[in-house]
């Protein structure tokens, strides 16, 4: 099931929500929206989810457009909006059943996929509940599994993990990346180490408009460019600052402060200082103690695009 | 047409889950039958074995019934935001419409198919005019079809109940007795407009057993009127700037 969106552009007013967006999203990827809040995320899952309409643009699925066939899509489509809202009178089950027959699963299958997704999201011991009875996690659990309940190629997922506790966190995104093996997922967020965790690719998005686009390595090493070292030399700092300064390789140094013998070392583009230091430090004799590549992490890329 | 009878069976499952259901029969019942029985123009002062007084009374009582009915229906979807959830699923705007429609619908005719015991009663005191009774339940049952396609619009428009409630009197109240008051001051075209629009002269008309194509169309236009303009507010979210 691949997903195409083509210019899509969502407007409240004089301000664009979403602003000419495109992207595609082949079968079984599971994709990450990263940005603030506000950024245009949640607004792009409604319209690919046919809950409102573009103010242009189309989204298809499998060349079916939203505008032609949204109730085909609308099938083909799980989707859990943000903030979980759920019918609170009902319980567990019964509301399992009324989706199922809305998403029109075949009547004599329901049942069966009613109890798969008890045991899929474990819901086991809670199942005969009213919803307005169960904590927010298993609310959220069964928010997932009403998404699921008609075994869609599709899932969209608004914001999964908000107000969960760090272990329920922990299962629903392993339940996530189980169900990233057979379905394609699209999933939004503002807690990068969440997408980074549980994505193939990760989509940046900011004032509505798509700023990246790639695996988190892409991104970081795109955002990077230059080789970043932490080392510390056991020897006199003055000379050792001098010396590596001098190397052909390598761009700026600085000592970190209030720490002896420590120092950070910026590469020239495109080249590393690994060897050349370490061949420094036996010729002169010093103790090379540590040297370790800095990584950017991906929140100084997030901040570096969404400011 | 499946999918309308699943939101509308998910409606009155919820009716029957929160006692508004029985609150609703039990208070239509009690007051219905107070009055047809007990207290005023009673059947027994009256004298004669008609269903007047009731439909009567049920044309006042259904009045303020229906948008207690309907005023939640899609107000509360928008407060608590499960209608982005409905939405979503396989179905259109019109299939949610007509499934919350057909639901208070239902529930209605409950109510009033409770009230057959007394047509069973007065049938034993004396010679009933059947027909009457007929255009009486029919007369009601348009009656409560175009209130509730104007409770449903009231509660489209808002997250909130008691506004949806009160529009729905409000919107109501001219139907139900301001037009008929209007026509009665003014003369000519708007005279005869104004009295056309009134529910009650339809109503009166109908009860009596009389049942005229005029009446029907009036009730079907208001109704249909209804439906859609919820319709429309429910898609308004696709053009909405």
């Amino acid at each position: 099931m691949s997903i195409v969106v083509e210019n899509l552009t969502k407007k409240y007013g004089e301000q664009k929500a979403v602003n000419d967006i495109s992207f595609e999203i082949k079968t079984g990827e599971v994709v990450g929206f990263l940005g603030p809040n506000g950024a245009g995320k949640s607004t792009t899952m409604k319209i690919i989810t046919c809950f409102m309409a573009p103010t242009s643009g189309d989204v298809r699925l499998d060349n079916e457009s939203i505008h032609t066939h949204p109730e085909e899509i609308k099938k083909k489509i799980g989707y859990l909006p943000e903030n979980n809202p759920l019918y609170l009178d009902m319980p567990i089950v019964e509301y399992l059943r009324f989706t199922a027959e809305v998403q029109g699963v075949p009547k004599n299958l329901i049942p069966g996929r009613i109890s798969d997704m008890i045991d899929r999201c474990g819901l086991d011991r809670e199942k005969h509940k009213n919803i307005n009875e169960l904590s927010k996690g298993y609310r959220q659990r069964v928010g997932l599994a009403q998404a699921m309940i008609h075994d869609p190629e599709v899932l969209v997922l608004d914001e999964p993990t908000t107000g969960l506790d760090p272990n329920q966190i922990v299962e629903i995104r392993k339940l996530i990346k189980d169900l990233g093996k057979e379905k394609t997922v699209i999933l939004s967020s503002h807690i990068l180490s969440e997408v980074e965790a549980t994505c193939d690719r990760i989509l940046i998005i900011n004032r509505g408009r798509i700023v990246a686009d790639g695996t988190s390595d892409t991104l970081r090493s795109q955002a990077q460019g230059q080789e970043l070292l932490k080392i510390n030399i056991e020897a006199a700092p003055d000379a050792v600052e001098a010396a590596v300064r001098g190397l052909a390789t390598v761009e700026k140094i600085s000592a970190v402060d209030g720490k002896e013998g420590w120092f950070n070392v910026q590469s020239k583009p495109d080249s590393s200082s690994r060897k050349e230091i370490f061949d420094l430090c036996v010729k002169n004799k010093w103790y090379l103690m540590e040297m370790t590549g800095l990584e950017t992490r991906l929140e100084d890329v997030f901040q570096k695009l969404t400011k | 047409m499946n999918k309308i009878w699943i939101i509308t069976r998910r409606e009155l499952a919820s009716f029957f889950d929160s006692l508004i259901a029985y609150v609703m029969i039990i208070l239509f019942l009690g007051l219905s039958g107070t009055f047809t029985w007990l207290v005023g123009t009673n059947v027994f002062l009256r004298g004669q074995a008609s269903m007047q007084v009731f439909f009567g009374i049920a044309f006042w009582s259904l009045f303020f019934f229906i948008p207690a009915i309907t005023m939640r229906m899609i107000a509360e979807e928008n407060r608590a935001g499960t209608i982005e959830l409905l939405i979503t699923k396989a179905v259109s705007d019109s299939q949610i419409v007509w499934g919350k429609f057909l639901a208070s619908f239902l529930l209605v005719l409950i109510a009033l198919a409770c009230t057959l015991p007394y047509y069973i009663t007065i049938s034993q005191l004396g010679n009933i005019d059947d027909g009457a009774v007929i255009g009486g339940y029919l007369a009601l049952m348009m009656l409560s079809a175009s209130y509730i396609s104007i409770g449903l619009f009231a509660s489209s428009v808002t997250e909130n109940q008691i506004v949806a409630f009160l529009m729905a009197i409000f919107i109501g109240i001219f139907f139900h007795m301001l037009f008929d008051v209007i026509a009665e001051t003014v003369r000519g075209f708007f005279g005869e407009l104004f009295n056309y629009l009134s529910m009650s002269s339809h109503f009166e008309s109908m009860s009596r057993g009389v049942i005229d194509s005029r009446d029907l169309i009036y009730f079907g236009s208001i109704i249909a009127l209804g439906l859609m303009l919820s319709q429309i507010m429910l898609s308004k979210r696709n053009w909405q700037s």
